[in-house]
C-alpha cells in the first residue's frame, strides 16, 4: 500500500532560500534554471558484465550493468527477446534507503527506465530470437543507484542507454537442431537513444535536473523521455503537487530540445569504446 | 497485427465499438454503495468495473507512520484475480504498485489533509474488471468515495486517458485500442485550479499530438467533473427522500 512518505524534515530557511533564489532566475549551485549539472559517463566498468556504464550527474552517481543470458520467450511475444529492467536503490547511496525489497520509488524508478527503452523500440527485440517460442535472448538491465544527490531518473535513463550501446553479446544461432555460437561477441545492436528529461516545479518556478536541495523542496516532478526522431516515447509526473496545463506544454518542449543535448553527451561517451 | 490495426478505425473515423475518435464510453457513476466504509463509490466506464472505498480519518497504523502536521493518505490499487482474460495472481505486481503511488499523488493536493494531523485516509480501489483507463476510472471512483467519506476537498479530482489509435488521436482508449494503439496518455485534472494531478505517457507521440491529446484529455476530464457532481447529488438527494418518508409516513388507507 502507498503512504505519504515520512521525509526528513527540511528547515523554513532552507525551502526560502531555493525559493528566494528561483525568483532571482538563479539556483542554490549557481546554474542557470534550465542548465544541468555536469555529466561525466563511463563505460566498460564491469569487465563481467556485458556491458556498463557509470554516470556522475553532478554528485549523483548510478551504475548500470547488462547481463544477457539465453532463456525463454513471454508465451504472448514468442518472437521476441526479454527485455528487463530493474533498479536498486544501493543503502549505501542516501541516509532515507534501507535494504529490502524495492520501495515503491525504486519500482517506479525501474518502470520509467523500462519505459523510455521499450516504448522507443531501443532494443531490437525481433533480431534477439533464436528459435520462436524456444529460445530467445534476455536482456537484463541492472540499474545501481550509488549515489543520490537528486534526478535518479534522468541519471538512470542514461546509464542503462550508455551501457546497452556499449554491450556485446555471444551471437547464437540453431543449425540442424544444434545451438552454435561463434567466438566472437558482437555489439547488442540499440536501434534508437531515449533520454529522459525532468522538470521540476518549485513554488510555481520550473527547473531541470533538480539536485537533492530542490527535490527535498518541490511541489512535483515531470519526466519526459524522448527519442532521437524527437518523438515522445515515455512520460511520468510524480510528487505530490500538480502542473497547469501550460506547464506541461512547455515542460514538453524543453524537454525534447534538451534531450538533444543530452544525446550528443552520450554518443561522445559510448563512441570512444 | 498491421491488418489489425487497421481496422481500429474505419473509413468513416468511426472506431470498432462505434464511437467517434473524441468520443467517451458510456460511464455510470453510484456513490454510497458500501455499507462498512465510510464512503464509497462504484464505476462503470466502458467495460471497466471498479469498486472504490475510503476509511478516515482514522488512527494510523502503524503508529510511526503518522506525520504531525497532515493527514497520511494511503492508497491501494488492486485488481482482482478474475478482472482480466487470463487469472491474474492476486499478489500485487509491480504495476499496481506503481500505479498506487502514482494515483495517491494524483489525489493528494485535492485532499485538505492538513486538517487532520496524526490520522490516516485511507484509499482502497480493488478493479472488478478490466478494460483500457482503469487507472483513471479508479482515480475519478476514488475522489468520489473521499467526498462521499465527507473528507473536505478542494476539488474532485477526474481521470481519462488518450490514446493514439490507427495513427489518430483518440479519446479514451478501450483494452484493444490500447494494447494495439501506438500510445496511451492517463490524466488526471482538477478543472476549477487547471491543475493536472497525474500524467504518464507510453507509446510514440509528436510533439503536436501530444499537445491535441493534452487538450483532448482536460475536455473530457471537464465532461467527466460534471458526471462525478451528479452522481454525487444523486445520493444526497435520495437520502434526503427517504428521510422525509420516514419522518412522514404516508397516511395508511383505512
Amino acid at each position: 500500500m502507498s503512504s505519504t512518505p515520512q521525509l526528513p524534515p527540511v528547515a523554513k530557511v532552507e525551502q526560502k532560500t531555493v525559493v528566494d533564489f528561483l525568483v532571482k532566475g538563479k539556483r542554490i549551485d549557481e546554474r542557470g534554471l534550465t542548465d544541468y549539472r555536469s555529466i561525466k559517463i563511463e563505460t566498460g566498468i564491469v569487465q563481467k558484465a556485458n556491458g556498463s556504464a557509470m554516470v556522475h550527474l553532478g554528485k549523483t552517481k548510478v551504475l548500470t550493468g547488462i547481463k544477457i543470458e539465453l532463456g525463454q520467450p513471454f508465451p504472448d511475444t514468442p518472437n521476441q527477446g526479454v527485455l528487463t529492467v530493474n533498479a536498486e536503490l544501493v543503502p549505501m547511496a542516501s541516509p532515507s534507503f534501507e535494504p529490502g525489497p524495492p520501495s515503491e520509488t525504486a519500482i517506479e524508478l525501474a518502470r520509467v527506465v523500462d519505459r523510455g527503452l521499450r516504448e522507443s523500440k531501443a532494443l531490437p527485440l525481433q533480431t534477439l530470437c533464436i528459435e520462436p517460442g524456444k529460445r530467445v535472448m534476455v536482456v537484463f538491465v541492472d540499474v545501481y543507484v550509488l549515489d543520490h544527490d537528486g534526478n535518479l531518473i534522468d541519471a538512470s535513463a542514461m546509464s542503462a542507454l550508455s551501457a546497452l550501446i556499449t554491450s556485446k553479446m555471444k551471437e547464437y544461432k540453431v543449425e540442424g537442431g544444434e545451438l552454435q555460437t561463434k567466438d566472437e561477441p558482437v555489439p547488442l545492436g540499440v536501434k534508437n537513444e531515449p533520454v529522459a528529461v525532468t522538470t521540476a516545479k518549485i513554488g510555481g518556478n520550473m527547473i531541470l535536473d533538480p539536485c537533492l536541495g530542490e527535490e527535498r523542496v518541490m511541489d512535483s516532478r515531470l519526466t519526459v523521455t524522448s527519442g532521437s526522431d524527437g518523438n515522445i516515447c515515455a512520460m511520468q509526473k510524480g510528487g505530490m503537487g500538480s502542473f497547469s496545463d501550460q506547464e506541461v506544454r512547455q515542460a514538453v518542449k524543453t524537454a525534447i530540445e534538451k534531450g538533444k543535448e543530452i544525446r550528443e553527451i552520450i554518443r561522445g561517451a559510448t563512441a570512444r569504446t | 497485427m498491421n491488418e489489425l490495426e487497421v481496422k481500429l478505425i474505419d473509413d468513416n473515423g468511426i472506431r470498432v465499438d462505434g464511437r467517434k475518435l473524441d468520443e467517451l464510453r458510456p460511464i455510470k457513476m453510484e456513490v454510497g454503495v458500501l455499507d462498512k466504509a465510510d464512503g464509497s463509490a462504484y464505476i462503470e466506464h466502458g467495460k471497466n468495473r471498479i469498486m472504490a472505498a475510503v476509511y478516515g480519518p482514522r488512527e494510523a497504523h502503524p503508529k510511526h507512520i503518522a506525520l504531525a502536521d497532515r493527514a497520511v493518505i494511503k492508497c491501494r490499487y488492486h485488481m482482482a484475480p478474475f478482472s482480466v482474460e487470463e487469472r491474474k495472481s492476486p499478489a500485487p505486481s509491480r504495476r499496481e504498485l506503481e500505479l498506487s503511488k502514482v494515483i495517491r499523488e494524483s489525489l493528494e493536493s485535492s485532499v485538505m489533509s492538513e486538517l487532520y494531523p496524526r490520522t490516516s485516509i485511507d484509499i482502497f480501489i480493488e478493479v472488478l474488471q478490466s478494460d483500457g483507463g482503469s487507472r483513471c476510472a479508479g482515480i475519478t471512483s476514488a475522489s468520489l468515495a473521499l467526498a462521499d467519506a465527507g473528507i473536505p476537498l478542494r476539488e474532485i479530482v477526474a481521470a481519462c486517458a488518450v490514446g493514439k489509435v490507427a495513427g489518430k488521436v483518440a479519446l479514451d482508449p478501450s483494452d484493444i485500442e490500447d494494447k494495439q494503439g501506438d500510445a496511451d496518455l492517463p490524466v488526471a485534472f482538477m478543472p476549477k485550479s487547471n491543475s493536472i494531478t497525474l500524467l504518464q505517457m507510453d507509446g510514440s507521440l509528436t510533439e503536436e499530438e501530444f499537445n491535441q491529446a493534452l487538450t483532448m484529455a482536460i475536455d473530457a476530464c471537464k465532461r467527466i467533473n460534471q458526471l462525478q457532481i451528479e452522481a454525487l447529488k444523486r445520493k444526497y438527494v435520495s437520502v434526503k427522500e427517504q428521510a422525509e418518508e420516514r419522518h412522514e409516513p404516508k397516511e395508511a388507507t383505512a
